[in-house]
């Protein structure tokens, strides 16, 4: 096979037809900071678009393709989509899980879970950590960390295609799977693909516990700096088992307020919104989330793992319920609320994924062939789950004829979304000087942003290079500076 | 599983298209694979996906040859096979890779030289969620596929560069 461009004598010669290609980046981040007279940061505004359009995508489409459908809305997250979807549809059709079929579709979240939290540590966080937040932006990417940390990077991305191979034995396909269907799912594991994975959980847990020794000894190593950065108290929000233990998959609401004193326990996620409403504000699409008993100015809260780890009253699996309570000590009793300490428990997020996922392996019921059941109908179900980034909630309602007439989505990035704006306002009043814009405070909001990784691609597509765009407004309302940047910075 | 040696088995030709089948124009890219996969090209694997992460690296494993195809959300001709280079990306989110900077991170995690590789873009008009694809952008499918499929096969001169009219 011949291909004439490996023996062109000079390619760099070659007539270009530029064509840029899209970027999957579906999104864009602009974050405005408002100055008071006193030019101290009042207000800051962090502008995601939110999803539109998604209501009348699924509408008049039959319930039992939703969630196919819906991992559609998400290159990031589409098994989270997928399962949300699915238990709201175990509601549609009155299923009852089967033993088989819950525990394919727990392996299948956590291997999600494992995948999305590897990526996110490995490969987006830890240059920033390991490299300084003021570093220069051609070492703050995965490439230099292969670099400088090439044992590090290698075992991010094996731990990344481990989880994908979790996903694709357990949904059927790499992407795109079907494995979870309403009332249950489509296939169970064969003997030799659960040996396959079976073989090398073991040194995924290995790697897991390395990087939750990496997370604790970098934020221990400037405790006054990780403490500190972007921190802003609020209460916290999560599903839970019904024991009080760390579940990612089902449960029910729990929420505890900036002390760590429990304020909703046992909330039943079917009927969420007498919890949670959700607030309009004019100058973004996206809503702000708020525990109606406290009402908006006092109830929004932080979900994901920071929420998580802190919610729960503990882990069913020993390492990292071990990696939990020192992260509690490390807390002396409080909870902790610095938004870079999500990275550290997202590491044991990522632990607990990997001793759950060894003990399914070990599980008999994964090779069942009892794969689905249903029973009574209904007009309205409800599906929440706990994604990598935070809860996730799926509402549907069905017509007669079996097809969707409504549907609403509650996505982590939207309940995150007053505390990502508190947590760069933090950023912005420490490190903004004077009125004018600089690149240091630009990355530092961007780490800021890295700690929470809102799902920007559940937000509206966005073509070409992805720009964050900082803007800084005086009190009189003029923009007195604007600073962008995406891929190389520039002011404009 | 949990290394970087090349599978045994990898076919010396990857194809590897991305996008979002329900987001209009950006489906090009996942119809592109799914009517190569039912050519069943010899030496030749098709996969797909939303977008590029790092451990599409791990793709590229024991290739010769890798074509990455992707919606071009500008440019004049319907399509365009170009080269591609290591270079990495610089971005304040997990949430994708460019096809340059997924040879970047196989150069990095190898320590090796990616294969070479290409990059099909096939130029689309709409993107939004929901919507079809445009008339357009399927006609420049079949322009691509029809010079892609002989390039693969590598029956036929190749179209490196070439363009068919708008």
């Amino acid at each position: 096979m011949g291909f004439a461009l490996e023996t062109a004598a000079d390619t760099a010669s070659l007539r270009r037809v530029a064509i840029d290609p899209l970027s999957r980046v579906e999104g864009h981040g602009k974050v405005t900071l408002l100055l008071d007279e006193n030019d101290r940061v009042a207000q800051v505004r962090l502008h995601i678009v939110e999803f539109r359009g998604f209501e009348k995508f699924i509408q008049g489409r039959p319930y039992w393709e939703v969630p196919v459908m819906v991992q559609r809305l998400c290159g990031i997250c589409p098994v989270s989509h997928h399962l949300a979807a699915a238990k709201a549809m175990d509601m549609i059709v009155g299923a009852r899980l089967t033993p088989t079929a819950e525990k394919v579709r727990r392996l299948m979240h956590y291997g999600q879970i494992l995948q999305s939290h590897a990526l996110h540590f490995f490969h987006l966080a830890s240059p920033d950590l390991l490299f300084g937040f003021d570093s220069e932006v051609a070492r703050r990417n995965v490439v230099a960390l292969a670099a400088e940390h090439p044992d590090l990077a290698k075992k991010g991305v094996l731990l990344r295609k481990y989880g994908q191979e979790v996903i694709r034995v357990t949904a059927g396909k790499r992407v795109h799977g079907t494995g979870a269907i309403p009332g249950g799912v489509n296939k169970a594991l064969t003997a030799a693909e659960r040996d396959t994975l079976r073989e090398d959980s073991y040194r995924v847990i290995a790697w897991a516990r390395e990087a939750v020794e990496l997370a604790r000894r970098l934020h221990e190593s400037n405790r006054a700096l990780y403490d500190s950065f972007g921190a802003f108290r609020s209460s916290m929000l999560s599903i839970v088992a019904p024991d009080g233990s760390l579940d990612l998959y089902d449960g029910s609401l729990r929420a505890r307020d900036a002390d760590g004193a429990i304020l909703v326990d046992r909330g039943d996620c079917n009927r969420y919104w007498e919890l949670i409403f959700e607030e309009v504000k004019p100058w973004s699409y996206m809503k702000f989330p708020f525990l109606r008993s406290l009402g908006p100015a006092e109830g929004w809260y932080k979900v994901g793992p920071l929420a998580r780890v802190q919610n729960c009253d503990r882990i069913d699996t020993p390492l990292a319920d071990a990696a939990r309570r020192d992260f509690l000590d490390f807390g002396g009793g409080a909870p902790v609320h610095a938004p870079l300490a999500y990275h550290w428990t997202r590491m044991i997020e990522m632990l607990f994924a990997a001793e759950l996922i060894k003990d399914l392996l070990h599980d008999d019921d994964l090779l069942g062939t009892d794969l689905v059941n249903q029973g009574e109908h209904a007009e309205r179900g409800v599906g929440i789950i706990e994604a990598p980034r935070g809860t996730l909630i799926h509402h549907y309602r069905v017509d007669e004829n079996d097809q969707i007439t409504r549907a609403n989505l509650i996505v982590s990035t939207t309940h995150n979304n007053q505390a990502m704006n508190e947590a760069i306002r933090q950023v912005a009043r420490t490190y903004l000087d004077g009125r004018k814009l600089t690149e240091a405070l630009l990355n530092h909001i961007e780490v800021a942003i890295r700690a929470f990784d809102p799902c920007l691609s559940c937000a509206t597509h966005a073509l070409g290079q992805m720009p964050l765009a900082v803007e800084l407004v005086d009190a009189a309302g003029v923009t007195v500076d604007r600073l962008v940047k995406g891929g190389e910075a520039a002011r404009c | 599983m949990l290394s970087l040696q090349p599978p045994p088995d990898a076919a010396p030709v990857l194809v590897l298209a991305i996008g979002n089948p329900s987001r209009g124009d950006d489906a090009l890219g996942p119809l592109a694979a799914q009517r190569l996969t039912e050519l069943d090209l010899p030496g030749v694997e098709v996969l797909t996906d939303f977008q590029l992460q790092v451990e599409h690296a791990l793709d590229l494993l024991g290739r010769r040859l890798v074509v990455f195809v992707d919606a071009a959300a500008s440019g004049s001709g319907p399509f365009e096979l170009r080269p591609l280079e290591p270079r990495a990306d610089v971005r304040h989110t997990s949430h994708s890779l460019s096809p340059a900077a997924v040879l970047d991170a196989y150069l990095r995690l190898t320590g090796t030289a990616p294969p070479s590789s290409r990059l099909l873009a096939i130029r689309g008009y709409g993107f939004e969620l929901g919507a079809p694809l445009t008339a357009a952008a399927s006609a420049n499918l079949q322009g691509a596929l029809a010079s892609l499929t002989p390039y693969l096969r590598g029956a036929l001169p190749p179209i490196e560069r070439q363009s068919l009219p708008a």
